[in-house]
């Protein structure tokens, strides 16, 4: 019976939303981001967070059934246009989602940013994810600087991530 | 026209086989045997996430193009990995949808052999004998000269 209410303790416990990401943001520190390793939606191999070192990342789990995704989509990849001439670069994961439902969302809005696909949501625990959109900001330094759980919006990006852009050359 | 008729009689022939084979499932009898994974919940439970409708469509689609049961779970598994299959994780909280059946097995399964044991070894009550017996016993015996 003990054992029982250890289980069912342990089970609420682990179901819990993992917020050390945005605990670690409130001390005002920056927690060094997950490694990630995913196939590109597109097929043709493997893409690693660590090779985005040395620039700004804005990490964005999304699926193609999610309307938030939908609508903020277009604002992702205005900002990619815009960061990657700083060394910035949207990288979008697609999540749980049907690859082809996937491609077609990507050709549909004409996202030209780089697409994973974690196929089994392997990425969201690691991230803290429960919804989508979620996003995540990653500095050149490989760390997380800012995080919403939610849609972004253009105010958003420009607190969180302009700040970590380098200087237009 | 003789021709045409043979040539229609023999396609309808070798379609025949093909059309009686398809659709070799249903969507109902799929649906409550995988996840819908961003749910959490068996596919048939979700009834109205968006999710799960995109991957009704799926099946939809794959039980049209005559995909049997177990080839459209292998492309399920393929679209969202093993955790789309109706079974508990074999890690964390779920596991003990393994280890509780397990552990309550071996405990059901080890009380039943020592009651067993106990009942074999239970004392025999030997009843005792009618009166009188034993000295009709003792008459047979010296009878004999035993």
């Amino acid at each position: 019976m003990l054992a029982l209410f250890a289980l069912l303790a342990y089970g609420l416990a682990s179901n819990e939303p993992d917020a050390a990401i945005e605990e670690s943001l409130a001390r005002g520190e920056r927690e060094p981001a997950p490694p990630l390793r995913l196939p590109r939606l597109s097929g043709g191999g493997h893409v690693e967070l660590a090779d985005y070192r040395g620039r700004v990342v804005v990490l964005n789990f999304w699926a193609s059934w999610c309307e938030p995704c939908r609508v903020e989509s277009p604002l992702l990849q205005r900002w990619h246009e815009r960061i990657s001439r700083r060394d910035g670069t949207v990288l979008g994961v697609d999540v749980l989602d049907v690859s082809s439902d996937a491609r077609e969302f990507v050709r549909e809005h004409g996202l030209t940013y780089p697409m994973l696909r974690d196929r089994d949501g392997g990425s969201q625990s690691d991230f803290g994810v429960v919804a989508y959109p979620e996003t995540v900001v990653i500095d050149a330094n490989g760390r997380i600087a800012a995080i919403q759980r939610g849609p972004v919006d253009d105010a958003w990006m420009r607190e969180h991530v302009a700040p970590l852009l380098r200087d237009p050359a | 026209m003789k021709r045409i008729a043979l040539v229609v009689a023999a396609t309808l022939a070798l379609a025949s086989p093909a059309a009686a084979q398809c659709p070799k499932t249903t969507l109902g009898d799929i649906e409550d045997e995988v996840m819908c994974p961003v749910c959490g919940t068996p596919l048939s439970l979700a009834t109205e996430a968006p999710q799960a409708e995109r991957q009704r469509e799926l099946i939809q689609r794959l039980i049209a193009d005559c995909r049997s049961k177990e080839q459209i779970k292998t492309a399920l598994v393929a679209e969202f990995g093993e955790g789309v299959l109706a079974l508990p994780d074999d890690e964390g909280f779920d596991l003990a949808a393994y280890v509780v059946p397990a552990i309550a097995a071996i405990v059901v399964a080890g009380a039943l052999g020592f009651a067993a044991l106990r009942w074999r070894r239970r004392p025999r009550a030997v009843p005792a004998p009618p009166a009188g017996a034993r000295a009709r016993l003792d008459e047979d015996m010296d009878r004999y000269d035993l």
